[in-house]
Protein backbone atom coordinates (compact mmCIF):
# COMPACT_ATOMS: atom_id res chain seq x y z
CA UNK A 1 0.00 0.00 0.00
CA UNK A 2 1.42 3.36 -0.93
CA UNK A 3 -0.88 5.74 0.94
CA UNK A 4 -0.68 5.75 4.75
CA UNK A 5 -3.69 4.38 6.64
CA UNK A 6 -6.81 6.54 6.72
CA UNK A 7 -10.49 6.09 7.29
CA UNK A 8 -12.46 6.52 4.08
CA UNK A 9 -15.80 8.32 3.93
CA UNK A 10 -17.96 8.65 0.83
CA UNK A 11 -20.89 10.94 1.64
CA UNK A 12 -23.67 11.49 -0.92
CA UNK A 13 -24.70 15.08 -0.19
CA UNK A 14 -22.98 18.39 0.58
CA UNK A 15 -24.75 18.42 3.97
CA UNK A 16 -23.24 15.03 4.81
CA UNK A 17 -19.81 16.28 3.73
CA UNK A 18 -20.15 19.28 6.04
CA UNK A 19 -21.38 17.12 8.92
CA UNK A 20 -18.35 14.85 8.53
CA UNK A 21 -15.91 17.76 8.26
CA UNK A 22 -17.50 19.27 11.35
CA UNK A 23 -17.22 16.12 13.45
CA UNK A 24 -13.97 14.44 12.34
CA UNK A 25 -10.52 15.32 13.59
CA UNK A 26 -7.83 15.70 10.93
CA UNK A 27 -9.96 15.14 7.81
CA UNK A 28 -9.01 16.03 4.24
CA UNK A 29 -11.41 16.48 1.33
CA UNK A 30 -10.68 14.25 -1.65
CA UNK A 31 -11.95 15.78 -4.91
CA UNK A 32 -9.98 15.09 -8.12
CA UNK A 33 -7.06 13.73 -6.12
CA UNK A 34 -4.44 14.87 -8.61
CA UNK A 35 -2.48 16.69 -5.90
CA UNK A 36 -3.67 14.92 -2.74
CA UNK A 37 -3.07 11.33 -3.89
CA UNK A 38 0.58 12.00 -4.89
CA UNK A 39 1.05 13.54 -1.44
CA UNK A 40 -0.45 10.39 0.10
CA UNK A 41 1.65 8.13 -2.13
CA UNK A 42 4.78 9.95 -0.96
CA UNK A 43 3.40 9.90 2.58
CA UNK A 44 3.93 13.63 2.79
CA UNK A 45 0.29 13.90 3.92
CA UNK A 46 -1.13 11.58 6.58
CA UNK A 47 -4.70 12.63 7.24
CA UNK A 48 -6.67 10.43 9.64
CA UNK A 49 -9.79 10.71 7.49
CA UNK A 50 -10.45 11.16 3.79
CA UNK A 51 -13.82 12.61 2.87
CA UNK A 52 -14.34 11.67 -0.78
CA UNK A 53 -16.82 14.11 -2.37
CA UNK A 54 -16.92 12.33 -5.74
CA UNK A 55 -20.24 10.63 -4.94
CA UNK A 56 -22.01 13.89 -4.16
CA UNK A 57 -24.68 14.44 -6.81
CA UNK A 58 -25.23 17.75 -8.53
CA UNK A 59 -22.04 19.44 -7.29
CA UNK A 60 -20.38 19.73 -10.69
CA UNK A 61 -22.33 22.59 -12.27
CA UNK A 62 -20.72 25.37 -14.28
CA UNK A 63 -23.14 28.30 -14.54
CA UNK A 64 -23.42 32.02 -15.13
CA UNK A 65 -23.81 34.12 -12.00
CA UNK A 66 -23.53 37.87 -11.34
CA UNK A 67 -21.89 38.53 -14.69
CA UNK A 68 -19.24 35.86 -14.17
CA UNK A 69 -18.88 32.10 -14.06
CA UNK A 70 -19.45 29.93 -11.02
CA UNK A 71 -17.71 26.55 -10.93
CA UNK A 72 -18.87 24.01 -8.36
CA UNK A 73 -16.66 21.74 -6.29
CA UNK A 74 -16.75 18.68 -8.53
CA UNK A 75 -16.54 20.35 -11.94
CA UNK A 76 -13.52 18.73 -13.61
CA UNK A 77 -10.90 20.97 -15.14
CA UNK A 78 -11.46 19.32 -18.54
CA UNK A 79 -15.20 20.12 -18.38
CA UNK A 80 -14.48 23.75 -17.54
CA UNK A 81 -11.87 23.90 -20.31
CA UNK A 82 -14.47 22.63 -22.82
CA UNK A 83 -17.35 24.77 -21.51
CA UNK A 84 -18.77 27.18 -24.10
CA UNK A 85 -20.04 29.37 -21.29
CA UNK A 86 -16.58 29.73 -19.75
CA UNK A 87 -15.03 30.35 -23.19
CA UNK A 88 -17.54 33.15 -23.78
CA UNK A 89 -17.63 34.82 -20.37
CA UNK A 90 -14.21 34.11 -18.92
CA UNK A 91 -11.78 32.90 -21.61
CA UNK A 92 -8.85 33.64 -19.28
CA UNK A 93 -9.84 30.58 -17.24
CA UNK A 94 -9.69 28.41 -20.37
CA UNK A 95 -6.24 29.83 -21.24
CA UNK A 96 -5.08 29.08 -17.71
CA UNK A 97 -6.43 25.52 -17.68
CA UNK A 98 -4.46 24.66 -20.82
CA UNK A 99 -1.33 25.32 -18.74
CA UNK A 100 -2.46 23.09 -15.85
CA UNK A 101 -0.59 19.78 -16.09
CA UNK A 102 -1.93 17.64 -18.96
CA UNK A 103 -5.35 16.80 -20.34
CA UNK A 104 -5.32 13.35 -18.69
CA UNK A 105 -4.78 15.03 -15.31
CA UNK A 106 -7.45 17.64 -16.08
CA UNK A 107 -9.95 14.86 -16.84
CA UNK A 108 -9.92 14.13 -13.14
CA UNK A 109 -8.65 17.27 -11.41
CA UNK A 110 -11.09 19.95 -10.29
CA UNK A 111 -10.91 23.75 -10.47
CA UNK A 112 -12.04 24.14 -6.85
CA UNK A 113 -9.52 21.52 -5.72
CA UNK A 114 -6.65 23.46 -7.31
CA UNK A 115 -7.78 26.60 -5.52
CA UNK A 116 -8.21 24.90 -2.15
CA UNK A 117 -4.83 23.18 -2.53
CA UNK A 118 -3.24 26.64 -3.00
CA UNK A 119 0.05 25.61 -4.53
CA UNK A 120 1.99 28.89 -4.86
CA UNK A 121 3.07 27.97 -8.41
CA UNK A 122 -0.35 26.98 -9.71
CA UNK A 123 -2.28 28.99 -12.25
CA UNK A 124 -5.90 29.02 -11.07
CA UNK A 125 -5.36 30.75 -7.70
CA UNK A 126 -3.52 33.56 -9.52
CA UNK A 127 -6.33 33.85 -12.07
CA UNK A 128 -8.92 34.08 -9.28
CA UNK A 129 -6.81 36.79 -7.61
CA UNK A 130 -6.17 38.78 -10.80
CA UNK A 131 -9.88 38.79 -11.67
CA UNK A 132 -10.96 39.62 -8.13
CA UNK A 133 -13.12 36.52 -7.82
CA UNK A 134 -14.23 34.72 -4.69
CA UNK A 135 -15.03 31.29 -3.31
CA UNK A 136 -18.05 30.10 -1.37
CA UNK A 137 -17.27 27.99 1.70
CA UNK A 138 -19.88 25.93 3.50
CA UNK A 139 -19.93 24.24 6.88
CA UNK A 140 -22.58 23.19 9.39
CA UNK A 141 -22.20 26.74 10.75
CA UNK A 142 -23.42 28.22 7.48
CA UNK A 143 -22.10 29.62 4.25
CA UNK A 144 -19.68 32.47 3.67
CA UNK A 145 -18.00 34.17 0.75
CA UNK A 146 -14.23 34.60 0.83
CA UNK A 147 -12.74 37.10 -1.65
CA UNK A 148 -9.62 35.85 -3.45
CA UNK A 149 -7.57 38.61 -1.82
CA UNK A 150 -8.33 37.11 1.62
CA UNK A 151 -8.22 33.44 0.64
CA UNK A 152 -4.56 32.60 0.16
CA UNK A 153 -2.72 32.57 3.47
CA UNK A 154 0.56 30.80 2.74
CA UNK A 155 2.17 27.85 0.97
CA UNK A 156 -0.68 25.30 0.61
CA UNK A 157 -2.65 27.35 3.16
CA UNK A 158 -5.98 29.10 2.78
CA UNK A 159 -8.46 30.92 4.98
CA UNK A 160 -10.78 27.89 4.77
CA UNK A 161 -11.47 26.44 8.22
CA UNK A 162 -11.00 22.72 8.93
CA UNK A 163 -14.75 22.12 8.81
CA UNK A 164 -15.42 24.08 5.62
CA UNK A 165 -15.94 22.75 2.11
CA UNK A 166 -15.12 24.99 -0.84
CA UNK A 167 -18.41 24.52 -2.69
CA UNK A 168 -17.96 27.03 -5.48
CA UNK A 169 -15.43 29.33 -7.10
CA UNK A 170 -16.67 32.44 -8.88
CA UNK A 171 -14.67 34.08 -11.66
CA UNK A 172 -15.75 37.54 -12.88
CA UNK A 173 -15.92 37.99 -16.67
CA UNK A 174 -12.50 38.46 -18.25
CA UNK A 175 -13.66 40.72 -21.07
CA UNK A 176 -10.91 43.32 -20.95
CA UNK A 177 -7.45 42.46 -22.32
CA UNK A 178 -6.37 39.38 -20.46
CA UNK A 179 -3.48 36.96 -20.66
CA UNK A 180 -1.67 34.29 -18.69
CA UNK A 181 2.01 33.66 -19.41
CA UNK A 182 4.42 31.37 -17.60
CA UNK A 183 7.83 29.81 -17.96
CA UNK A 184 8.42 26.18 -17.04
CA UNK A 185 11.18 23.69 -17.78
CA UNK A 186 8.86 21.23 -19.44
CA UNK A 187 5.34 21.57 -20.81
CA UNK A 188 2.85 20.83 -18.04
CA UNK A 189 5.31 21.35 -15.19
CA UNK A 190 4.66 23.82 -12.43
CA UNK A 191 5.85 27.25 -13.52
CA UNK A 192 9.16 28.76 -12.41
CA UNK A 193 7.25 32.02 -12.55
CA UNK A 194 4.05 33.21 -14.16
CA UNK A 195 1.92 36.30 -14.65
CA UNK A 196 -1.80 36.85 -15.12
CA UNK A 197 -3.11 40.05 -16.66
CA UNK A 198 -6.77 40.93 -16.21
CA UNK A 199 -7.35 44.38 -17.63
CA UNK A 200 -5.12 46.72 -15.63
CA UNK A 201 -4.54 44.18 -12.87
CA UNK A 202 -1.52 41.93 -12.62
CA UNK A 203 -1.12 38.83 -10.46
CA UNK A 204 2.06 36.79 -10.14
CA UNK A 205 2.52 33.14 -9.26
CA UNK A 206 5.49 30.94 -8.40
CA UNK A 207 7.41 33.84 -6.84
CA UNK A 208 5.94 34.11 -3.33
CA UNK A 209 4.22 31.85 -0.76
CA UNK A 210 0.88 32.81 -2.34
CA UNK A 211 -0.18 34.39 -5.62
CA UNK A 212 0.32 38.16 -5.28
CA UNK A 213 -0.98 41.28 -6.95
CA UNK A 214 1.73 43.52 -8.41
CA UNK A 215 2.13 46.93 -9.97
CA UNK A 216 2.31 46.45 -13.76
CA UNK A 217 4.78 49.38 -14.00
CA UNK A 218 7.22 47.69 -11.61
CA UNK A 219 6.18 44.05 -11.21
CA UNK A 220 9.40 42.90 -9.55
CA UNK A 221 9.30 45.43 -6.73
CA UNK A 222 9.49 43.95 -3.25
CA UNK A 223 9.57 40.36 -4.48
CA UNK A 224 11.70 37.88 -2.58
CA UNK A 225 11.20 34.61 -4.45
CA UNK A 226 12.99 31.50 -3.26
CA UNK A 227 15.70 29.84 -5.30
CA UNK A 228 16.04 26.18 -6.15
CA UNK A 229 17.88 23.95 -8.63
CA UNK A 230 15.70 25.17 -11.47
CA UNK A 231 15.80 28.93 -10.97
CA UNK A 232 17.60 31.47 -8.81
CA UNK A 233 15.62 34.28 -7.12
CA UNK A 234 17.09 36.80 -9.59
CA UNK A 235 16.07 34.69 -12.56
CA UNK A 236 12.51 34.45 -11.22
CA UNK A 237 12.34 38.24 -10.87
CA UNK A 238 13.72 38.57 -14.39
CA UNK A 239 10.98 36.23 -15.65
CA UNK A 240 8.28 38.21 -13.86
CA UNK A 241 9.47 41.44 -15.49
CA UNK A 242 9.81 39.92 -18.95
CA UNK A 243 6.48 38.08 -18.84
CA UNK A 244 4.63 41.12 -17.46
CA UNK A 245 6.00 43.30 -20.24
CA UNK A 246 4.81 40.74 -22.78
CA UNK A 247 1.38 40.47 -21.15
CA UNK A 248 0.88 44.24 -21.21
CA UNK A 249 2.27 44.69 -24.73
CA UNK A 250 -0.70 42.84 -26.21
CA UNK B 1 -16.85 -1.66 -10.85
CA UNK B 2 -16.78 -2.87 -14.41
CA UNK B 3 -13.33 -3.63 -15.83
CA UNK B 4 -13.10 -4.42 -19.55
CA UNK B 5 -16.77 -5.38 -19.55
CA UNK B 6 -16.64 -7.65 -16.49
CA UNK B 7 -18.09 -6.69 -13.10
CA UNK B 8 -15.75 -6.90 -10.11
CA UNK B 9 -16.23 -6.02 -6.45
CA UNK B 10 -14.09 -3.13 -5.21
CA UNK B 11 -11.33 -3.99 -2.73
CA UNK B 12 -12.08 -3.76 0.99
CA UNK B 13 -9.05 -1.64 1.74
CA UNK B 14 -9.66 1.95 0.66
CA UNK B 15 -5.90 2.48 0.50
CA UNK B 16 -5.61 0.26 -2.58
CA UNK B 17 -4.76 2.42 -5.60
CA UNK B 18 -6.64 1.61 -8.79
CA UNK B 19 -3.32 0.82 -10.55
CA UNK B 20 -2.33 -1.68 -7.86
CA UNK B 21 -5.80 -3.20 -7.76
CA UNK B 22 -5.74 -3.80 -11.53
CA UNK B 23 -2.27 -5.32 -11.43
CA UNK B 24 -2.16 -7.25 -8.18
CA UNK B 25 -5.79 -8.23 -7.54
CA UNK B 26 -7.18 -8.54 -11.07
CA UNK B 27 -3.83 -9.62 -12.59
CA UNK B 28 -4.22 -7.12 -15.43
CA UNK B 29 -0.52 -6.40 -15.62
CA UNK B 30 -0.75 -4.57 -18.95
CA UNK B 31 -1.28 -1.37 -16.98
CA UNK B 32 2.26 -0.38 -16.06
CA UNK B 33 3.34 1.58 -13.03
CA UNK B 34 6.28 3.96 -13.34
CA UNK B 35 6.48 7.02 -11.13
CA UNK B 36 3.34 6.40 -9.04
CA UNK B 37 2.66 10.09 -8.67
CA UNK B 38 1.08 11.08 -11.94
CA UNK B 39 4.07 12.26 -13.96
CA UNK B 40 5.03 9.42 -16.32
CA UNK B 41 1.63 8.41 -17.70
CA UNK B 42 2.39 4.66 -17.84
CA UNK B 43 -0.64 3.73 -15.73
CA UNK B 44 -3.20 5.60 -17.86
CA UNK B 45 -6.54 3.78 -18.21
CA UNK B 46 -9.97 4.87 -19.42
CA UNK B 47 -12.53 5.77 -16.77
CA UNK B 48 -15.97 5.98 -18.40
CA UNK B 49 -14.15 6.47 -21.69
CA UNK B 50 -11.79 9.29 -20.65
CA UNK B 51 -8.10 8.67 -19.91
CA UNK B 52 -7.05 9.08 -16.26
CA UNK B 53 -4.04 8.13 -14.15
CA UNK B 54 -4.84 4.90 -12.29
CA UNK B 55 -2.07 5.66 -9.76
CA UNK B 56 -3.92 8.83 -8.73
CA UNK B 57 -7.21 7.15 -7.92
CA UNK B 58 -8.30 4.86 -5.15
CA UNK B 59 -9.80 1.63 -6.45
CA UNK B 60 -12.91 2.21 -4.31
CA UNK B 61 -13.52 5.40 -6.28
CA UNK B 62 -14.10 3.32 -9.42
CA UNK B 63 -17.20 1.72 -7.85
CA UNK B 64 -20.09 2.11 -10.28
CA UNK B 65 -17.75 3.19 -13.08
CA UNK B 66 -16.46 1.62 -16.25
CA UNK B 67 -12.70 1.02 -16.44
CA UNK B 68 -10.93 0.02 -19.65
CA UNK B 69 -7.33 -1.15 -19.56
CA UNK B 70 -5.02 -1.99 -22.45
CA UNK B 71 -6.29 -5.59 -22.20
CA UNK B 72 -9.80 -4.34 -22.95
CA UNK B 73 -9.00 -2.71 -26.30
CA UNK B 74 -8.68 -5.94 -28.31
CA UNK B 75 -10.01 -8.99 -26.52
CA UNK B 76 -10.21 -12.70 -27.26
CA UNK B 77 -7.95 -12.75 -30.31
CA UNK B 78 -9.88 -9.98 -32.06
CA UNK B 79 -7.91 -7.63 -34.36
CA UNK B 80 -5.85 -4.96 -32.64
CA UNK B 81 -7.47 -1.63 -31.84
CA UNK B 82 -6.58 0.97 -34.52
CA UNK B 83 -4.30 2.79 -32.06
CA UNK B 84 -2.47 -0.45 -31.22
CA UNK B 85 -2.19 -1.31 -34.91
CA UNK B 86 -0.80 2.15 -35.66
CA UNK B 87 1.84 1.91 -32.91
CA UNK B 88 2.83 -1.48 -34.37
CA UNK B 89 2.96 -0.28 -37.97
CA UNK B 90 4.71 3.03 -37.26
CA UNK B 91 7.22 1.56 -34.77
CA UNK B 92 5.77 3.73 -32.04
CA UNK B 93 7.42 1.60 -29.36
CA UNK B 94 10.77 0.12 -28.50
CA UNK B 95 11.03 -1.37 -25.02
CA UNK B 96 7.26 -1.15 -24.58
CA UNK B 97 7.12 -0.07 -20.96
CA UNK B 98 5.38 3.24 -21.65
CA UNK B 99 3.27 1.88 -24.52
CA UNK B 100 0.05 0.90 -22.72
CA UNK B 101 -0.14 4.38 -21.20
CA UNK B 102 0.52 6.05 -24.55
CA UNK B 103 -2.10 3.92 -26.28
CA UNK B 104 -4.77 4.75 -23.69
CA UNK B 105 -3.91 8.47 -23.81
CA UNK B 106 -4.08 8.44 -27.61
CA UNK B 107 -7.46 6.68 -27.55
CA UNK B 108 -8.65 9.61 -25.42
CA UNK B 109 -6.93 12.16 -27.65
CA UNK B 110 -8.59 10.82 -30.81
CA UNK B 111 -11.98 10.73 -29.11
CA UNK B 112 -11.53 14.46 -28.39
CA UNK B 113 -9.81 15.34 -31.69
CA UNK B 114 -10.54 12.71 -34.39
CA UNK B 115 -8.28 14.60 -36.81
CA UNK B 116 -5.65 16.11 -34.55
CA UNK B 117 -3.28 18.85 -35.68
CA UNK B 118 0.45 18.48 -35.00
CA UNK B 119 0.01 20.77 -32.01
CA UNK B 120 -2.92 18.74 -30.65
CA UNK B 121 -0.87 15.55 -31.01
CA UNK B 122 2.02 17.05 -29.02
CA UNK B 123 -0.41 18.35 -26.41
CA UNK B 124 -2.14 14.96 -26.25
CA UNK B 125 1.01 12.93 -25.66
CA UNK B 126 2.88 15.50 -23.53
CA UNK B 127 1.75 13.80 -20.34
CA UNK B 128 3.40 10.50 -21.23
CA UNK B 129 7.12 9.90 -20.97
CA UNK B 130 9.06 7.64 -23.34
CA UNK B 131 12.79 7.11 -22.87
CA UNK B 132 13.40 5.09 -26.06
CA UNK B 133 11.77 6.48 -29.16
CA UNK B 134 12.48 10.19 -29.04
CA UNK B 135 8.74 10.60 -29.76
CA UNK B 136 9.07 11.03 -33.56
CA UNK B 137 7.71 7.56 -34.28
CA UNK B 138 5.00 8.03 -31.67
CA UNK B 139 3.83 11.20 -33.42
CA UNK B 140 3.71 9.23 -36.67
CA UNK B 141 1.78 6.46 -34.92
CA UNK B 142 -0.83 8.97 -33.70
CA UNK B 143 -1.29 10.37 -37.21
CA UNK B 144 -1.63 6.84 -38.58
CA UNK B 145 -4.06 5.91 -35.80
CA UNK B 146 -6.26 8.86 -36.79
CA UNK B 147 -6.28 7.59 -40.38
CA UNK B 148 -7.00 4.00 -39.36
CA UNK B 149 -9.82 5.16 -37.08
CA UNK B 150 -11.71 6.92 -39.87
Amino acid sequence: MKPPPFEYHAPATVDEVCALLGSLEDAKVLAGGQSLIPLLNFRLARPAHLVDINRVDGADRIYERDGGVAVQALARQAAVEDSELVARVCPLVVDALRLVAHRVIRNRGTVCGSIAHADPASELPAVLLALGGHVVARSTRGERTIPAAELFAGVFETALAQDELLVEAWFPASGKPSAILEESRRHGDFALAGVVRAGDRLALFGVAPTPVLADPRDPGRGLKPSGDLEATPDFRIHLVRALSEKAFAA
Amino acid sequence: MRVNGVDHPVPHDARRLLADHLRHDLKLTGTHVGCEHGVCGCCTVLLDGAPVRSCLMLAVQAEGHDVTTIEGLARDGKPLHPVQQAFHDAHGLQCGFCTPGFVMSVVGLLAQHPEPTAEEIDEGIAGNLCRCTGYASIRRAVRLAAELSR
